[in-house]
């Protein structure tokens, strides 16, 4: 995974409340092999309209993504981090998150930032003409005025995205223990190896 | 003397490979069972990282969502080809990916495929005391033999490929103790959407639920396997139900089930695994096994049950308003007036099948109802979709397939089939199904499908007479 701490860029001032996965990304996109290519599906049915936001050259590739409550709710399907990884999303700003979305966005080294609906509202304004600024380390979101906000984020999700670590690689680290496990129980419990 | 423990405490305790200070722990997984849905994006992970499967002994694939249950060879023994591509595209990356990555495989057309919830315990691969895991919501099933089996995204597919371990908190505890003799036409399909009914979607949400009580264990395993598959829809990552004789006679002689001295010593330790006597539930459900009446669904939501006798509940009736709501949009979407009695409601579509219902009891169940009967002239579509190819194989030394034949019904090969509508198995818009799946979502078996979630005798009976209908009345 590609570590992530200072994002700037442009931010799509999306802004929409309760936006489920099945929005981010339509159900038929499922039926796929990758994760790569499945940003062409995200939003899909809000791209159908030309004058859609995703489109505009100005947020074409903008790392950032500002929404309304509740971002990925419905069904927990992973496709919808790959989606917006894959169009280039780095960073989603909102009030809340799904719990199964948040995760599978750190999962797949998209930062969620919590932000109250305020800040969401000055960032949306600022998001129209000019960058928005986000800094991990330092947990603050700023634009070039005087807009400093601070998040919070938990202390494992913030190392896993500033190192670029994804959970394999965590658990990789006990592979001694793993190892230990696996002698024990071939020595415990022969029989749990399936017999055939 | 320890301190009490249930079985789901026993069985966790023993696969912790390391704990965290939060109280989250590496957990051992014993058995991996893999399909082509969940997995293709898991093995291209594993590709890009340069990782290999850690424990490929103890990983299965079998496709069975997308696979069609037409016949898949021609005339002369050659594959047939598939016609949805994407389908074909999932198909594919499976039979590659497994020999591949050494994976254990089977075949869309051997023997022994099926739907991989039906496969694992029948190839003795699943085993009590285990821990199991697959990229499918339903792997709950496997709790009926005793085994602590759950569902995961594609993400953990990958880390369990890779480390044939996950992270995880522990669960809170359920009991769910049935206790009685249920009546006649009343199944373990039954029970389960009559505990679904009063513990609510919801009721079993971050717990693992232990079903125990008289009527669970006069089950077969077939219809352990029904209950616990259904843990899910209350709301429960897991169900359990002890190992006991009846499981131990049931895994003996299966192709990868412990064998000789290893038997002896298996079946040892799995009797240690039972919830000991004082050990406490973090939350506990007593059911009466004589108020369980064959039971159907009527809404969009597994907890919509009523007994085959009730009628369509008024929204109004619950209590919650937000259950208001989802009942007057369930009813809108299924086409149901309030008060319409249960049994008054057509039926056009009839699936027998899916991994809660289509083992050979189930199928026994079903074809006991329809001999010597013929489907109702309104039923256009009702087929018959065994769980593995040697579940079909036993029907057809059994006769059943000429039951269902003869009757009118289709007999297919094994798969998920409509039970998700991934392959060509579908209900069309608008129509009804009566269905032995688990699932009554909108959508689920097709845009626009409504189903009704029954029992395979239920299913059988609706065949019959073009309704839902009470199996008692037809039975002799
Ligand atoms: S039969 Fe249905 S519930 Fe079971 S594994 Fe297949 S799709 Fe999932």
């Amino acid at each position: 995974m590609t570590p992530l701490d200072k994002v700037e860029g442009r931010a799509i001032p999306f802004g929409l409340k309760n936006v489920d996965t099945d929005v981010i990304i339509p159900a038929h996109w499922l039926k796929t092999t990758t994760r790569e290519g499945m940003g062409r599906g995200a939003f899909e049915s809000l791209r159908a309209d030309p004058d859609n936001l995703f489109d505009r050259p100005e947020y074409k590739g903008a790392p950032i993504l500002i929404a309304g409550d509740n971002f990925g709710c419905g069904s927990s399907r992973e496709h919808a981090a790959w989606a917006l990884g894959d169009l280039g999303i780095r960073v989603v700003i909102a009030p809340s998150y799904s719990d199964i979305f948040s995760g599978n966005a750190v999962k797949n080294g998209i930062l969620p930032v919590v932000l109250p609906q305020q800040a969401i509202d000055r960032l949306m304004e600022v998001a129209e003409t000019d960058p928005v600024f986000v800094d991990l380390e330092h947990q603050t979101v700023t634009t070039q005025y005087q807009d400093r906000f601070s998040f919070e984020i938990d202390p494992f999700r913030k190392m896993c995205l500033l190192e670029g670590l994804d959970e394999i690689s965590l658990t990789e680290k006990s592979d001694a223990a793993i190892g230990a496990y696996e002698a024990k129980l071939d020595a415990d419990r022969p029989w749990m190896r399936p017999a055939a | 003397m320890t301190r009490p423990r249930t079985l789901y405490e026993k069985i966790w305790d023993a696969h912790v490979v390391e704990q965290r200070a939060d109280g989250t722990c590496l957990i051992f997984i014993d058995r991996h069972l893999v399909h082509e849905v969940t997995s293709p994006q898991a093995f291209a992970g594993l590709r890009a990282s340069g990782r290999t499967v850690r424990r490929p002994d103890l990983t299965l694939a079998v496709p069975d969502h997308n696979v069609p249950t037409t016949p898949r060879l021609d005339a002369h023994g050659n594959k047939l080809p598939i016609a949805d591509p994407e389908s074909a595209a999932q198909l594919a990356a499976l039979e590659k990916n497994a020999p591949e990555f050494g994976i254990r495989y089977i075949d869309a057309v051997a023997p022994e495929q099926g739907i991989v919830h039906v496969v694992g315990p029948e190839q003795g691969f699943s085993l009590p005391g285990t821990t199991i895991v697959c990229g499918d919501s339903h792997t709950a099933c496997h709790g009926g033999i005793g085994a602590l089996a759950f569902g995961i995204g594609t993400s953990e597919v990958e880390h369990v490929l890779a480390t044939q371990t996950l992270l995880l908190q522990p669960a809170k505890t359920m009991e769910v103790r049935v206790e009685g003799e249920v009546g006649p036409g009343v199944s373990a399909k039954d029970i389960i959407l009559h505990i679904t009914g009063v513990i609510g979607a919801a009721g079993g949400t971050g717990h693992v639920i232990e079903y125990t009580g008289s009527a669970i264990r006069a089950l077969s395993i077939e219809g352990r396997l029904t209950v616990s598959n259904m843990a899910i829809e209350g709301g429960a990552r897991a169900g359990l139900i002890a190992p006991d004789e009846t499981t131990f006679d049931y895994l003996k002689g299966r192709p990868y089930a412990p064998k000789g001295a290893d038997w002896e010593a298996a079946v040892a330790y799995w009797k240690s695994l039972a919830t000991d006597p004082g050990a406490t539930y973090d939350k506990s459900v007593v059911i009466d096994a004589a108020d369980i009446a064959p039971s159907v669904t009527w809404g969009t939501s597994p907890e919509d049950v009523v007994p085959i006798t009730g009628v369509v509940p008024a929204p109004g009736s619950f209590a919650d308003p937000s259950k208001q709501t989802a009942a007057a949009k369930s009813l809108a979407y299924m086409g149901l007036e309030p008060g319409t009695r249960m049994q008054d409601v057509e039926i056009e579509n009839i699936f027998i099948g899916s991994c809660t219902n289509s083992r050979i009891e189930d199928l026994r169940a079903a074809a006991a109802v329809i001999k010597g009967r013929h489907k109702a002239d309104n039923v256009k579509w009702a087929i018959v979709v065994p769980g593995s190819g040697l579940v079909k194989a036993q029907a057809e030394a059994e006769g059943l397939d000429r039951i269902f034949t003869d009757a009118g019904l289709e007999w297919r090969e094994p798969g998920c089939s409509a039970c998700l509508a991934m392959n060509p198995d579908k209900v069309p818009p608008g129509e009804r199904c009566a269905s032995t799946s688990n699932r009554n979502f909108v959508g689920r078996q097709g845009p626009g499908a409504r189903t009704h979630l029954v029992s395979p005798a239920m299913a059988a009976a609706a065949a019959v007479t073009g309704k839902l209908t009470d199996v008692r009345e037809l039975m002799a």
